[in-house]
């Protein structure tokens, strides 16, 4: 049984003698050596992992105005920050948007460019105090001008992530980049073989107080991440690092199109090799790591699971869902997270990095709840008017417009003779039938590509999908698209005025 | 080899590309075409040999025809070389090497655009 004191290996890292290798290389070693060998061989494991961390954040203090200011809200280049603290504390977060930008720039942008020692203008606004008379204030900082800048994120580094993709018929934007129509593509992240927790999931060195490297700096963890699940291989960490000792090559913001900003951050975990079974933990290679994929055309939190895969699959470019070959894009860089393994092994060799064991283990047993969700969300069935007028899809226009006429509905759904969904005509298609002198039947001139909705779909997934359409109603329908109802704006506008 | 083809307004209407496949014989790949009333962008490809002939038949017409060297660019600084382009593509430009970086075979661009809305660096631009 080999044991190894950290004592022990900071005494070869300050003398050089210390024997440093990636987690990458440790695979091959392992499996050369054994882990008993491996063991005696190696000294500490490198890990890294290079990609978007959007619960990150930096904390900054300013210093005090003259005459003072306890700022009540602060915005930096036009993102606003939290301010619910002292004076002249404030926290920028990583996908804040600026309030003049959208998403072309965000609080991710504010810290990148702080880093690179740009300059970021500062508005404040406050109520006025007896201690803090002002009530306004615009400047004009950068990185030097002001006291802290400490990074803080409550989630980073997932141990490893869901893949995505889309049996939707349109493209989906999210956080896991755009996903194409009929599972187009496939999105993943996160670096498998050198992914810090994937290294060590029994957190046998890997806790709080753990030097690590963060944004190209010495930084640490400061305990569990938020949402740290790891019973289902989803643990996540919290850190704090000094930005203003970060690197930006490890700092750098992103833009995630029609999701928001995002930062890309680099960490990397140094695991001191204590023994033969944290040699084995950090003999995991991608083709142990697997991971469920999820299909996010689903607007809900259960997002279907279509199959699992394991790193190496997704890695080689193309991975198997129901039996079609789907190209695989990665979200995260692993050339960076191996560069962050490579820079972390180099410190450490040239004795500028020394090993910790936690003072604190992070929990093996937490798990993850849902949100608890005291108001019922009204649900389509439950507000829909159910007294929906149709028309035959063979009816003439004639008949179309007394049936709006007599309604009072603007949408007639268009239906077959076996009373399913073919279409949709509004009140307009009928005018500019009439106004071209057009007197065809109802399916010359209804809208083909009806978008609808289920009753058991969430109000706000059916709000959320009229928004998206530009329109004003959707039939409901059936599981046999038979048309049951219609939704429009007015009555989920109503429903939200009485919700407020 | 890649080129891209401008239409004015004025002879946006007239059947022009058509008339100079006739003309010269040359088998035109479009890969892209936006078309209004108000002008027309087409991106193709056409083989070596019909280049010159291709565009003075075109150019005669009033269109304006220049070759794409770089149909994609890549900016070199903000690329972190995540791949998040490669699955994207329709014609693969972009592949991984063997040290993970991100490879582009730009002569295969046609200059679709997907990539340049995924880049979560905005490293990607279109050549015009």
């Amino acid at each position: 049984m080999v044991e190894k004191s950290i004592h022990e290996i900071n005494r070869r890292i300050k003398d050089g003698s210390v024997n440093v290798v990636t987690a990458e290389e440790m695979v091959g070693i392992v499996a050369e050596f054994g882990a008993e060998g491996a063991a005696k061989e190696v000294d500490v494991v490198t890990t890294g992992t290079f990609g978007a961390m959007c619960s990150s954040g930096v904390w900054v203090n300013l210093g005090h105005s003259e005459p003072p200011i306890k700022m009540q809200n602060v915005w930096f280049n036009d993102v606003e920050a939290y301010t619910g603290l002292a004076a002249v504390d404030a926290y920028i977060g990583a996908t804040q948007l600026s309030e003049t930008r959208g998403m072309d720039y965000g609080g991710a942008h504010v810290i990148e460019d702080l880093l690179r020692g740009k300059s970021v203008d500062v508005h404040a606004t406050a109520y006025g105090t007896d201690c803090y008379p002002r009530k306004q204030l615009d400047t004009t900082i950068t990185l030097d001008d002001i006291n802290q800048a400490v990074m803080m994120n409550p989630r980073n580094g997932y141990q490893k992530y869901n893949v995505a993709t889309n049996s939707s018929n349109r493209t989906l934007h999210t956080y896991m980049g755009a996903l194409l129509p009929d599972f187009g593509n496939a999105t993943y992240s996160a670096a498998g073989v050198l992914s810090p927790i994937s290294n060590d999931p029994n957190y046998e060195t890997i806790g709080t107080g753990t030097r690590i490297f963060l944004g190209g700096a010495q930084g640490y963890i400061t305990g569990e991440g938020t949402q740290h699940d790891p019973g289902n291989g989803f643990g996540t960490i919290m850190v704090q690092g000094d930005l203003k000792k970060m690197n930006p090559d490890y700092v750098r913001a992103a833009i995630l199109r029609g999701y928001g900003t995002s930062l890309y951050l680099g960490i990397g975990v140094p695991i001191p090799i204590i023994n033969e079974k944290v040699a084995q933990a950090t003999a995991v290679s991608d083709a142990d790591i697997s991971t469920a994929i999820l299909d996010y055309a689903v607007e809900s939190r259960a997002r279907p699971k279509l199959g699992q895969v394991t790193y190496e699959e997704l890695k080689s470019g193309t991975i198997d869902i129901n039996g079609k070959e789907v190209p695989t894009s990665s979200m995260s860089s692993f050339k960076v997270a191996r560069k962050i393994a490579g820079e972390l092994k180099d410190w450490i060799k040239r004795g500028e990095f020394f090993v910790n064991m936690p003072i604190d283990r992070l929990p093996l047993d937490s798990s993850v709840k849902p949100m608890l969700q005291t108001q019922e969300t009204p649900l389509v069935g439950d507000i829909m008017s159910d007294d929906v007028v149709t028309i035959k899809q063979d009816a003439s226009v004639h008949e179309a417009a007394k049936k709006i006429l007599e309604s009072a509905f603007n949408h007639l759904p268009v239906v077959s003779n076996t009373n399913s969904i073919v279409g949709i005509v509004t009140a307009w298609d009928i005018s500019k039938a009439v106004a071209e002198d057009r007197y065809d039947l109802v399916e010359d001139i209804m809208t083909k590509k009806t978008i609808t909705a289920v009753p058991g779909e969430s109000i706000d997934v059916a709000a959320y999908r009229l928004d998206l359409n530009r329109i004003s109603a959707m039939p409901i329908v059936d599981k046999d698209n038979q048309v049951i109802g219609i939704i429009t704006s007015d009555d989920i506008s109503k429903l939200l005025a009485r919700r407020c | 080899m890649k080129i891209k083809i401008n239409v004015a307004t004025d002879i946006v209407v007239k059947p022009i590309i058509a008339e100079v496949i006739i003309e010269t014989g040359t088998l035109l790949n479009i890969s892209q075409a936006h078309i209004d009333s108000t002008k027309g962008e087409i991106t193709a490809d056409v083989p070596e040999d019909y280049f010159s002939k291709f565009k003075d038949a075109l150019t005669s017409r009033g269109a304006e025809v220049s070759v794409l060297d770089k149909p994609i660019l890549r900016d070199e600084d903000e690329c972190v070389e995540c791949g998040a382009c490669v699955s994207v593509c329709p014609v693969k430009v972009f592949t991984f090497g063997e040290d993970w970086s991100v490879n582009l075979d730009e002569e295969k661009c046609i200059q679709c655009g997907t990539c340049i809305e995924m880049c979560p660096h905005g490293a990607l631009t279109l050549e015009h």
